[in-house]
């Protein structure tokens, strides 16, 4: 059976050991050397950075996340053994593992440290979709005679070189198609390198929980539980035409996934949907005057990035989290595409104005979504509102501001709020 | 009760009560209509607690008394029986049931006792007035296109009826805006209506209306108070809240210094516009004039889907000028035009456009141009 040592590279015959270098970390497959379709992602990886930027860390439980009150965003393995997950509520955390080092996320190293990453996946292939910071897929696919290797050999080796040139670690999954790379690099975390053949799909896949495919949240769950769909097998037993009736175009995607189909390329950039910013509160607030500064905030920090994207949106999200977690939203569509602070947080205070409730709210965003290039944005003034062109342009004027002498250097008295 | 009438007349009111009714609405008897029969007229009352309609029709009246019944299935009813047909409609007293019955055909309908019905409370009308059934048409059909649907500026959702001054002439005034375009309709004061207040009408009272229109010379009583407003015929009452809210001054918008004239066949441009806006992909289609000497070229450019040009001979006479607008808001203010041209008024590109019918200047509108 073709094998792989992922210390030493070396290629060669079935043996439970490397033939080369003598290590037990061997990876055989019958399709080893076929399949091309590989997801990456990262180990713990803000909780790497922060371990390889600080040694003293490396023994202890590290959690990274906002606050006493914000959600984990990354735990590493140590504090992960105690019960620790992403997206868990800190306090809660905190209650698992006392004694965890508590880490603000530093953004702009975790995202200089993912450039450096993406720069040795560009010398694999120009393939790349990057799903976060910390995860892409990557199609390999024809590659082989230009490396003069397989792609499980470059993979292999790029996990190496992540550990030894950067310092963080990583899981690949390997397969022949993106639903089941995404699964494959779970399934032996950390440092894991996992390969799901075409062979094995069918038998590889029955058992599981529905639960595994990506994009299934909590209410997909729910629908799929309603139809006493619990497992792949379960799944396997609908005709196509029940699907679709019952789940709509999700139904057409699951009669294929279950057969282990899926049939989207990895596509370099996958177009961006929306854009929003959120804020979770030290203390719930119900405090207008102070929402009121959250929304200005947000909303400029919505528009900074529409600019530096060339964008601009037509649908406004409010996003309210209350006390008890319930989520509440209200979306209103803009007769033209904007991308100024000004337009959006206009919009976004009118939606907060008609919410009946008083709060208090655990976290505020802003969103923009129905995105259109920015030349067929902000192109009609409106008659009532004839300051509407001086705003727009003040904005202009302080964005350039910004750009020259930094983000603080000119602000509107609300952002102080 | 026990009633019996003519299908064509308890179609007609059955009808104007199920379009008030609101289709999804959680309070039950609401999507009901109350039937109330005494003496020799049967009146049928709708209600969606915003907007009340009453309608009165001859019927043959055996037993007085009233029930409600869900409108939408007695209009469905009364919609498929054979025209012609003598509908009976009775209800016995504690059953809970009214019977339809025409021909070989009945029907079995769960009601609800009219004591829950709720009545929309009486107002004192502050200024009651008459007004022929064609002139109230005129002002609301060509308002409301421009009525806005953004339910964060609530107060534009509605048409502006107000008593205002024309060349020094009182008029009866409706302006409705989107913050895009606006439309401001005018027609002579009618008798005892000077001292009517402003009020917003909104904009399910204005399609409601319209169904009372239709006979030209029919009188229409207007009834206005601050809070409500009230149109009635002989046979049909619409009485309807409005919206409580300031709508805003819309003068200082409406362009006076507007100098470049265009004068064009509003039905060719129309066309015209139609026309090019088809290679547009995009949701609010822009379209851009190029005026020149008696030359007026519209052009779409959309760099995903295609281009398109169309050139129309028009009366101009000023220098070049480039302007660019959503297609649809030219296209709406085009149709209001029916008898003489188009003439359009620019300043600049950036500037808000006025249009009206030849010299016209009881019907204005005024567009905001986009950039292109």
């Amino acid at each position: 059976m073709p094998s792989l040592c992922r210390d030493c590279l070396t290629p060669f015959e079935t043996g439970s050991r490397c033939p080369a270098c003598g290590r037990p970390r061997v990876l055989s497959h019958p399709e080893l050397f076929d399949l091309s379709i590989a997801h990456m992602d990262c180990d713990a990886f803000y909780a790497s950075v922060e371990k390889r930027d600080n040694p003293e860390l490396a023994a202890k439980p590290v959690i990274i996340g906002g606050g006493r009150r914000g959600v984990v965003s990354t735990a590493c393995y140590i504090a992960r053994i105690r019960g620790v997950r992403s997206a868990m509520p800190m306090y809660r955390a905190l209650q698992l593992c006392p004694d965890a080092v508590v880490i603000k996320p530093r953004g702009a190293v975790y995202a200089q440290v993912s450039g450096q990453i993406r720069a040795l996946m560009e010398e694999l292939t120009p393939a790349i979709e990057p799903l976060s910071l910390d995860e892409a897929f990557l199609d390999l696919t024809g590659t082989a005679r230009l490396h003069g290797a397989p792609p499980a050999v470059m993979l292999a080796r790029l996990v190496k070189r992540m550990q030894e040139e950067i310092g963080v670690t990583g899981s690949i999954g390997l397969s022949h198609n993106k639903f089941l790379a995404k699964i494959a690099s779970d399934l032996d975390k950390p440092r894991g390198f996992a390969v799901i053949g075409q062979a094995e799909t069918p038998a590889f896949l029955r058992p599981k929980p529905v639960r595994l495919l990506w994009g299934v949240g909590d209410a997909g769950q729910a629908a799929l539980d309603r139809a006493g769909i619990r497992t792949f097998e379960d799944l396997l037993r609908w005709e196509k035409r029940d699907l679709v009736q019952r789940f709509g175009s999700m139904g057409e995607r699951l009669f294929h996934l279950a057969r282990g189909e899926d049939r989207r390329r990895v596509t370099r950039n996958a177009p961006v949907k929306s854009i929003s910013n959120e804020t979770t509160f030290d203390e719930d607030t119900g405090d207008r005057d102070l929402l009121d500064g959250h929304l200005w905030r947000l909303s400029e920090k919505t528009t900074d990035r529409a600019k530096a994207k060339g964008m601009a949106g037509r649908t406004v999200t409010l996003k309210l989290r209350r006390a008890n977690f319930t989520l509440m939203s209200r979306r209103m569509t803009l007769p033209d595409a904007t991308q100024m602070a000004d337009t959006l947080y206009r919009a976004a205070r009118g939606l907060f104005d008609q919410v009946p409730e008083p709060g208090p709210w655990r976290l505020i965003g802003v969103g923009l979504s129905d995105l259109v290039p920015a030349s067929m944005a902000d192109r009609l003034p409106d008659l009532l509102d004839p300051h509407a062109a001086t705003r727009a342009k003040a904005e202009r004027a302080a964005d350039e501001i910004r750009a020259r002498f930094g983000n603080d250097a000119i602000l509107k008295g609300r952002a102080l709020r | 009760m026990k009633i019996s009438m003519e299908r064509a007349t308890l179609l007609r009111a059955v009808a104007q009560a199920q379009s008030v009714v609101e289709r999804r609405n959680t309070i039950p008897i609401l999507a009901n209509v109350l039937i109330e029969a005494e003496g020799d007229t049967v009146t049928f009352r709708a209600t969606d607690l915003d907007i009340e309609v009453l309608d009165r029709a001859e019927a043959m009246v055996e037993k007085a008394g009233g029930t409600t019944v869900s409108a939408v299935t007695l209009h469905e009813i009364v919609r498929k029986l054979p025209d012609g047909a003598q509908v009976a409609l009775s209800e016995e007293p504690g059953s809970g049931r009214l019977t339809v019955s025409a021909g070989r055909s009945m029907f079995n309908l769960a009601t609800l006792p009219k004591e829950d019905f709720p009545v929309m409370a009486s107002s004192e009308y502050t200024s009651n007035f008459s007004c022929k059934a064609q002139v109230l048409r005129r002002l609301f059909d060509k308002s409301k296109f421009a009525i806005s649907t953004e339910e964060t500026r609530y107060y534009l959702n509605g048409v502006y009826m107000h008593v205002s001054d024309s060349d020094g002439a009182k008029v009866l005034r409706c302006v409705a805006t989107d913050g895009h375009r606006l439309a401001r309709i005018d027609a002579p004061l009618p008798d005892n209506a000077a001292d009517m207040p402003g009020v917003i009408v909104p904009r399910k009272t204005v399609g409601e209306l319209r169904k009372l229109l239709d006979e030209d010379d029919m009188d229409i009583a207007v009834s206005v108070s601050e809070t409500k407003i009230r149109f009635a015929t002989h046979n049909i009452t619409l009485t309807s809240k409005v919206i409580d809210g300031t709508f805003p001054d819309y003068t200082r918008v409406i362009p006076q210094g507007n100098t470049r004239k265009l004068e064009v066949d509003a039905s060719e441009f129309a066309k015209a516009v139609d026309r090019v806006a088809t290679v547009s992909s995009e949701r609010s289609r822009a379209v851009k004039l190029a005026l020149d000497e008696d030359r007026l070229v519209l052009s779409v450019n959309a760099p995903d889907s295609g281009a398109a040009e169309e050139e129309l001979a028009v009366a101009y006479g000023d220098e070049r000028l480039e302007i660019g607008f959503n297609a649809k808001y030219l296209l709406e203010i085009a149709s209001q035009v029916d008898r003489e041209n188009a003439v359009f008024l620019f300043n600049s590109s950036g500037d808000p456009t006025l249009m009206r019918e030849g010299d016209d200047t009881s019907a204005v509108y005024v567009v905001m141009p986009m950039r292109v």
